[in-house]
């Protein structure tokens, strides 16, 4: 085999295989990325029930109600619009009322966001970066109030 | 006096590196001996100088030195040694002073032990270590000083973020770093050829333990920081495909893919400017792994502080290297020489395409890690992608070269016969074809990836002692001969099918865990049994225990299987009153290679307490296999012909004797 055919093969093989990532990366992008929302961005944007999305504010003081079989209720804040969740699990260790959290899950006809996915912070100075943002769009942000990004998983 | 003493060794350590980023390239163009010599003693003493304030900061971290602005942030006196140890890394600072150390460490080793190089080539071998080692020198003395005082003295420190009190952060990043780091070197020889204009098998056979200690490093840092996160986070995962863990993954990819095309390159001399290229790619990933990991872009348990200008530092440092060694491989590739033929179907041709899954592989990895941080700088809207994505993209790809990979070693050099090897890997296909059927019937045909995955497992394996079988001549030839052969056979041919073998256990691991892997969420009350998949479980009670710098809830929990006790778990949750925080501390009782996990949630007002219990089949495998896939790097590396520092073999007279 000459050096030219040997080339087009290899040219060949390659543009296979990256045309078959391509089309496997643009499919999954489509279907499996998760949009962040704030509280106010769900209400405005008013998605369809049943979009998988992530929430993130802070918990609503008096809002954590406990149930039966881990369930857990609260609502999330960013300081304008209230979204009521719905958990049924563990919830992390440092979830507590006032603080930031993202949940990840579901909006249900009625409005209610069932999460399967609670995330809270780690340490007492960390805030989740989303949630900052959050609330410096919706104007309850103060500056130095929590130094955002110093540990979480 | 000690920080002062650290910070200054650092100082002296840039300016000896500032020397040696150009008197050997001076010394290569003037044909100055004397200057290129230069470089191995900068080297060295380079090396001794980080040391020295590498040390510095382990001792006033040790001492509890609280005047130091970073001992006080991140240690207390009441830690355990181990931790004030370790928590000289459980830092950002502390964390680049440890990977300027091996870096310098690894330009000390081709300083002491690359005697045969030719000596231009080592010159500017250095050279570019040298300018990275700057580069991150500054980084640390402008942006990041982990020597920096503060005013006065306060009592008592901060103590370490708890998730890092353990065991893990001694071993993970260490392994990790020397891992990231080592790709350096791999990096260094490629622009030093491409500055050459020159490049042949022979600089191949001196990449190639280079890079095979720094993957086997990363593969080894991998799988910990895997099994540190599995232990420690409380929910028994094991991959997150987090940014952090994927930015890790990415060099692994490239790291791998050219540890096959450098064997090509070696055999045969061909693919010379591929490799090149992958040489630059492989450790420009690990400075866009430590980039994201330390600027602060991404939030997670690895980005310990956010500083803009660290940032934007890194950045700058990113740029300049991958930019640089990308013009300098543009200009410069066409001048090497292209090398030997070889027909699509051969060893070559595998290896090909084993680089080409592993590289696409790699950019899917990438896109998904990359891309919410593109699309959130553009368009300011937030995604994540998590494991969907990856399973999607990254999934297909890697099967796709698990398929391949038992072809490759069977292939003949040149042109091969696709054929023949395909009747010798008949009974591991067949074995392939009996697990799929025998786990599909078992499992009642409820999800038809498993039992594939499980099937391809075992023709991987299967084909990896296939390999060994055909080389041995074992059933063929007379036991005598076997041995004989057996141990004529090259350490890394052993190396290369113990290697292949690991990542299928890894790979049946994964699967078991993932899919047959049952898990229970329950509060439970004293005395309350739970079962779960054969095993109960009897809560005893909560027990409070005080530990050196925290105190800690205790559950005792009394494990049966088939009415007899077989041990006691105690899962705890640790509260630290310095940082307000608490962990987790998940109990894990080994059962065969699969594990019984179980973690504490929150207690109620009506004394029971939530708990995780998880039944993971199988899934000590996964780590298992990473260690064979060191063990199969350990013996390669050992081989002869690659050993560091062995004679050069006289079949090649092409070379320069060195110095």
């Amino acid at each position: 085999m000459k050096r030219k055919q040997r080339r087009l093969v290899l040219i060949g093989a390659s543009l296979g295989v990256l045309g078959v990532a391509a089309a496997l990366v643009l499919n999954a992008l489509r279907d499996s990325i998760v949009f962040f929302n704030s509280p106010t961005d769900v209400v405005e944007k008013s998605q369809p029930p049943g979009t998988r999305m992530r929430i993130g504010g802070l918990v609503k003081p008096g809002s954590i109600q406990r149930g039966d079989n881990l369930l857990v209720q609260f609502a999330v804040t960013d300081g304008k619009t209230d979204i009521p969740v719905r958990y049924q699990g563990i919830v992390p260790d440092l979830f507590r009322e006032g603080q930031g959290v993202v949940a990840e899950g579901k909006i249900e006809l009625g409005g209610t966001f069932a999460a399967d996915t609670v995330l809270a912070k780690h340490d007492e100075r960390y805030m989740p970066r989303e949630v900052v943002d959050a609330l410096k769009q919706s104007g309850h942000w103060q500056e130095g109030e929590t130094k955002s990004g110093s540990a979480v998983k | 006096m000690m920080p002062e003493l650290g910070h200054y060794a650092l100082v002296l350590a840039l300016a000896l590196g500032l020397v040696q980023s150009v008197a050997p390239i001076v010394g290569a163009c003037t044909q100055d001996a004397t200057l290129i010599r230069l470089a191995n003693s900068t080297a060295l003493v380079q090396f001794a100088f980080v040391a020295v304030s590498f040390a510095a900061l382990v001792i006033c971290y040790v001492t509890s030195d609280f005047s130091v602005a970073t001992v006080f942030e991140n240690s207390h006196s009441m830690m355990p040694l181990i931790y004030k140890f370790t928590s000289v890394w459980g830092n950002h600072e502390g964390s680049m002073l440890l990977w300027v150390l091996i870096l310098s460490l690894f330009g000390a080793l081709v300083a002491g032990f690359g005697g045969n190089l030719p000596a231009t080539l080592k010159a500017y071998v250095l050279a570019t270590q040298s300018w990275i080692a700057c580069a991150f020198y500054l980084f640390i003395l402008l942006t990041s000083n982990p020597f920096l005082r503060l005013p006065q003295t306060p009592f008592e420190g901060r103590d370490l973020n708890p998730i890092l009190q353990d065991i893990g952060l001694a071993i993970h990043p260490p392994l990790l770093y020397l891992g990231y780091v080592g790709f350096s070197i791999a990096f260094s020889f490629a622009i030093a050829a491409l500055i050459e204009g020159r490049i042949d098998a022979a600089w191949a056979r001196w990449v190639r333990p280079w890079t095979l200690a720094a993957w086997i490093f990363l593969t080894l840092g991998i799988a910990m920081g895997s099994y540190w996160a599995y232990y420690t986070l409380g929910w028994g995962g094991f991959w997150f495909w987090d940014p952090v863990e994927n930015a890790s993954l990415m060099p692994w990819l490239a790291g791998t893919a050219l540890l096959h095309s450098a064997v090509v390159m070696e055999k045969r001399n061909a693919l010379k400017i591929w490799t090149i290229l992958l040489a630059i790619l492989t450790f420009s990933l690990s400075l866009i792994g430590t980039f994201l990991v330390r600027s602060g872009v991404l939030t997670s348990v690895h980005a310990f502080a956010t500083d803009p200008t660290r940032g934007v530092f890194i950045l700058a440092i990113l740029v300049l290297f991958i930019g640089g060694s990308l013009t300098l491989f543009a200009s410069r590739a066409s001048t090497l020489k292209q090398g030997g033929l070889f027909a699509p179907i051969s060893r070559e041709g595998a290896l090909v395409l084993n680089n080409l899954f592993l590289t696409t592989a790699c950019l899917t990895v990438f896109v998904g890690t990359l891309y919410p941080l593109a699309l959130e700088a553009i368009t300011g809207e937030k995604i994540s992608v998590g494991a969907p994505f990856f399973n999607l993209t990254f999934g297909p790809l890697f099967v796709g070269l698990m398929l391949a990979m038992p072809f490759g070693p069977l292939l003949a050099w040149k042109r091969g016969d696709l054929l023949g090897v395909a009747q010798r890997l008949l009974s591991a296909l067949a074995v392939g074809i009996v697990a799929v059927a025998v786990v599909f019937a078992v499992e009642g045909g409820q999800s038809a990836l498993a039992p594939f995955g499980v099937g391809l497992a075992l023709f991987v394996m299967a084909g990896a002692l296939i390999d060994l079988v055909e080389r041995t001549g074992l059933f063929r030839l007379p036991l005598v001969t076997v041995r004989a052969r057996a141990s004529g056979l090259p350490r890394s041919a052993w190396g290369t099918a113990i290697a292949h073998f690991g990542i299928a256990v890894s790979m049946l691991g994964i699967i078991f865990a993932a899919t047959w892997g049952t898990e229970l969420i329950v509060a439970v009350k004293p005395t309350q049994t739970i079962s779960l998949s054969g095993h109960e479980l009897t809560f005893e009670g909560l027990i409070q225990k005080p530990g050196p710098n925290y105190s800690a809830v205790v559950g005792k929990f009394t494990v049966r299987s088939g009415g007899a006790v077989i041990g006691v778990m105690e899962p705890s949750k640790r509260n630290f009153s310095a940082r307000g925080m608490s962990t987790n501390e998940a109990a894990l009782m080994t059962r065969g290679a699969g594990q019984l996990y179980l973690s504490l949630g929150d207690p109620s007002n009506d004394g029971s307490i939530a708990v995780r219990f998880y039944y993971k089949p199988m899934v000590m495998l996964i780590w298992l296999g990473a260690i064979v896939m060191m063990l199969g790097g350990v013996l390669s590396l050992s081989d002869r012909r690659l050993r560091v520092g062995a004679p050069k073999p006289a079949a090649r007279p092409t070379f320069a004797p060195a110095e």
